[in-house]
């Protein structure tokens, strides 16, 4: 790899937003065909790093050359004609267009007032899922479809550009093994075929199978670049952090109470199929499956975002009737949305009007809000889950992906709910606060709430349930008690088969 | 202020405290970059032109006694701010205005006694603003199209009402309330002021006005963090029919007499002083001093062409561009603060 000359050297990037310097003069090459990962704490800069490359935002200071010649790289449009893609860490698209309209969105090369193909541009859309192997109708419009399926059609997208480089800003935050293999033996090919790749993510372990060389951010800041099998993940962390993070450990199943939330016969058709299950005070219930196995589309339910067409939800043994999510908040219920752009952060309001969102009789308890409680709340929220921001007055919008989701969490934490149902939880959040994060939830499954984490990443749910429950295709195809979980056991639940036989009446 | 005070890259201490990256932009700059400014800068321009224009302008009382025309929308335009914000539109007003009032002359002119009718007219109010909520937030359709298909409707139904003729013969006490004089200052200056107070504080500083611009700004994540979203857009329509047709019971006081013509066009003014005083088309953002200030702005305007003898058509002009203006202004500002 020596021999070659880099694609892309960086030099002396720098960027400041309204006088705050995120990126200090950062310096890297970026070799032909090598899959190369940034790393680093939420809000190091990896995602400005990024858009710096693919045009979004401009350097404060820095040159970039391109295969020997200097560019100025001064929009995206501009990044795509240089041939730099960038799938954006969170998916951005017209959510009333198809899915196959979205795939040529910023494509280069067509004529302005050409006419649009409609049956060719659906057929190549077809072909370029047909690549990731997920079954999305490209069709439908973008709205409605699940994180996993929109970051997807994003990876799509960049594969359609036929770019030198491509930039994946978290592509896997929210994909299961089963989608994080297909997209690795994607990446492979584009390395094979002499593309560059920059790989963004905060899964040690993802690094490890597919990046050749790391470059580590702190606070703005290049650490180190290296190749990757010369670090340990303790190396890698320390550099990343500057301390090491003990292991999470399960706190051993506690005692577990009676029935808090119990789900019967839950159906929506065309979503889920059948779906019964209990959660009881005191315990964390994983679930697990497939991206599109309808996990999600059973949280929504419960919480009533979009309820379900038949079936009971009991909560503390009274028959709850939600049919929109006040109804399920008045019965002590919170709901972590998988999709914090849409569902979770007001973006132009400030960090402390997010954070307190969910608790307006604790911050405005006779209607007026109290300003000083508000703001108490809000810090001890932001430095419990080391919110990295200027002021709690800023735009939430302004923070990384990762503070957000951050501040989504503390805003239900805050809630003190007596069933908390989590839907990825940790997308984007470091290593670092993801033990924090899971000594929290410990925490309040021991004061005997009830929660239910809907998690793709399995480490997570190995480390964190009590029992995992899994879904297959809108059906749920497995309980499995802690002792007997694993890996395999999820997965082999998880896949699809036909004609496999069906848990139903699951509880345990 | 950043490579002296961090922690060199090498530094291994551990870092839990939280770290505040750096000083927010300066508050002055915070300050100076609102769309409210904008609306204070170009209200002293437009003053002082004026009272270039015309020595009259140089007394407040001639101002305030000019203002009585438009403030009756300004009044509406106060209500219209908070359903702006919350990323709704309501466009009936005027005629909501036009059909309270037809219906309170109605009811005087059929004998009921003058509490009864202003009682009519205000329920007329309520129940035209809970029709125009039903229609968005339980069937769910687009307010704009919503209004305007209302706007339309309650219209015809004032003409249907009041036929072309207008209905008058109020007693004296009714009549008149911009004769009426807190000091110098008109009767419904004072209610304008005091509107204006009340419900800027009602969107600063109470659970329910920041519900509001969460709603605006987000109405996916403003129902996933359990605001009660429909019932509070269901209470800003409602509250829009009120303070309608309150206006149309002092344009009926004023004039003496209804028609069903009162205030027609009205909703277009109504919308210039929402947009001029800086409030986003979108939701949001935008606040009630910046609809006063602009209330404001537009009387002087409105008034200085009149004085300067500009005719009516030319008039409109200088209204619609000051309408896109401000609409350019405002995106370019929030635009600015966005990314
Ligand atoms: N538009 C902006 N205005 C102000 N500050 C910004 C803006 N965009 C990013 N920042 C700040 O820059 C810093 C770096 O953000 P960046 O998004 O690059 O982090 P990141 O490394 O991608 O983190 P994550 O892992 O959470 O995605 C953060 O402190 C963030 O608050
Ligand atoms: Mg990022």
């Amino acid at each position: 790899m020596t021999e070659l000359k880099p694609l892309v050297s960086a030099r002396g990037i720098s960027k400041s937003f309204g006088g705050v310097e995120v990126l200090r003069n950062v310096d890297l090459d970026l070799m032909p065909g090598e899959v190369h990962a940034l790393l680093g704490e939420n809000g190091a800069g990896k995602s400005t790093f990024a858009k710096i490359l693919a045009g979004v935002h401009r350097p404060t200071r820095g040159t970039i050359e391109l295969g020997g010649k200097a560019v100025e790289i001064g929009s995206p449009i501009g990044a795509q004609r240089l041939g730099i893609t960038l799938i954006h860490q969170e998916p951005i698209s017209f959510p009333d267009l198809s899915v196959a309209e979205n795939l040529v969105i910023g494509q280069v090369g067509g004529k302005p007032l050409g006419r649009v193909r409609w049956a060719e541009l659906a057929k190549e859309a077809r072909r370029l899922m047909g690549l990731l192997n997920v079954p999305i109708d490209v069709t439908v419009p973008m709205r409605g479809l699940s994180i996993a399926d929109q970051q997807m059609v994003e990876i799509a997208r960049a594969l359609a550009s036929d770019s030198r480089l491509i930039i994946m800003d978290e592509p896997t935050a929210a994909l299961t093994p089963k989608e994080v293999e297909t997209l690795f033996t994607i990446v492979r090919r584009l390395r094979e075929e002499g593309r560059t790749i920059i790989f963004i993510s905060h899964r040690l372990e993802e690094v490890r199978a597919i990046c050749d060389r790391v470059t580590i951010f702190r606070d703005g800041d290049k650490i180190e670049t290296a190749e990757t099998a010369s670090l340990t993940d303790a190396d890698i962390i320390r550099r990343m952090i500057g301390r090491p993070v003990a292991d999470y450990l399960h706190r051993g199943v506690g005692h577990v109470g009676a029935v808090a939330l119990s789900v019967r016969g839950l159906t929506l058709p065309g979503r889920f199929e059948n779906i019964s299950f209990d959660v009881r005070k005191g315990e964390i219930v994983g679930l697990g499956g497939l991206v599109g196995a309808g996990r999600t589309d059973v949280a929504r339910a419960i919480f009533g975002v979009a309820p379900a067409a038949s079936g009971t939800i009991e909560i503390d043994g009274k028959p709850a009737e939600i049919r929109e999510p006040t109804d399920a908040i008045a019965r002590g219920v919170a709901f972590v949305s998988e999709d914090r752009a849409i569902a979770g952060i007001f973006r132009s309001l400030s960090v402390e009007t997010n954070i307190t969102a969910a608790v307006p009789e604790r911050i405005a308890p006779k209607g007026i809000i109290r300003r000083a409680v508000e703001k108490a709340l809000a810090k001890e929220s932001v430095e419990k889950l080391r919110i990295r921001l200027a002021t709690v007055r800023q735009p939430i919008g302004e923070l990384s992906g990762g503070n957000q989701q951050k501040a989504i969490l503390a805003r239900w934490l805050l809630a003190e709910p007596d069933i908390l149902i989590l839907d990825e939880p940790t997308r984007g959040i470091d290593i670092g606060v993801k033990a924090e994060f899971y000594d929290r939830i410990g925490e309040l499954a021991a004061a005997g709430r009830a929660i239910l984490l809907i998690s793709s990443e399995l480490p997570e749910l190995l480390a964190l349930s009590d029992r995992i429950l899994v879904m297959s295709e809108g059906k749920l195809t497995a309980d499995i008690p802690r002792a007997e979980a694993s890996q395999e056991t999820i997965m082999h639940a998880a896949v699809p088969r036909s004609g496999r036989h069906t848990v139903s009446g699951a509880a345990a | 202020m950043n490579s002296i005070d961090k922690p060199t890259p090498s530094t291994t201490t551990p870092t839990i405290v939280v770290r505040e990256a750096a000083a927010p932009r300066p508050r002055w700059q915070v300050l100076l970059i609102r769309p409210e400014t904008v609306t204070l800068v170009l209200l002293v321009v437009a003053t002082i032109v004026a009272s270039r224009l015309s020595p009259f302008f140089a007394d407040l009382g001639f101002i305030l006694e000019s203002s009585t025309y438009y403030i009756e929308f300004a009044i509406v335009a106060l209500v219209l701010t908070l359903v702006i914000i919350s990323g709704e539109i309501d466009l009936s007003p005027a005629a909501q205005m036009a059909l309270s009032a037809c219906l309170f002359g109605t009811a005087f002119k059929a004998g009921l006694p003058m509490p009864v009718a202003i009682g009519v007219s205000l329920l007329a109010g309520l129940v035209m603003g809970a029709f125009n909520g039903f229609l968005v937030t339980v069937l769910r359709l687009p307010s704009i199209i919503v209004t305007i298909g209302t706007l339309i409707l309650f219209r015809g139904l004032a003409q249907v009402l009041a036929g072309d003729k207008s209905i008058g013969g109020f007693p004296s006490w009714f009549v008149g309330i911009d004769y009426r004089m807190v000091g110098i200052v008109p009767v419904p200056v004072v209610v304008f002021v005091a509107a204006s107070v009340l419900l800027g504080l009602f969107l600063g500083i109470t659970i329910y006005g920041r519900q509001i611009y969460q709603i605006g700004t987000s109405e996916i994540a403003a129902i996933h963090a359990g605001i009660r979203v429909r019932r509070i857009k269901m209470g800003l329509f409602i509250a829009s029919g009120l303070v309608s047709s309150i206006a149309g019971l002092m344009v009926a006081s004023r004039l003496g007499s209804v028609r069903y013509d009162l205030a027609s066009g009205a909703e277009l003014t109504m919308v210039l002083i929402v947009m001029l005083g800086g409030t986003y088309i979108f939701g949001g953002r935008g606040s009630i001093l910046g609809t006063f200030l602009a209330a404001w702005l537009l009387v002087i305007i409105a008034t200085g062409m009149t004085v300067a003898n500009i005719a009516i058509n030319a008039q409109l002009t200088v209204m619609g561009l000051l309408l896109i203006v401000s609409i350019i202004m405002t995106n370019a500002i929030y635009a600015r603060s966005q990314r």
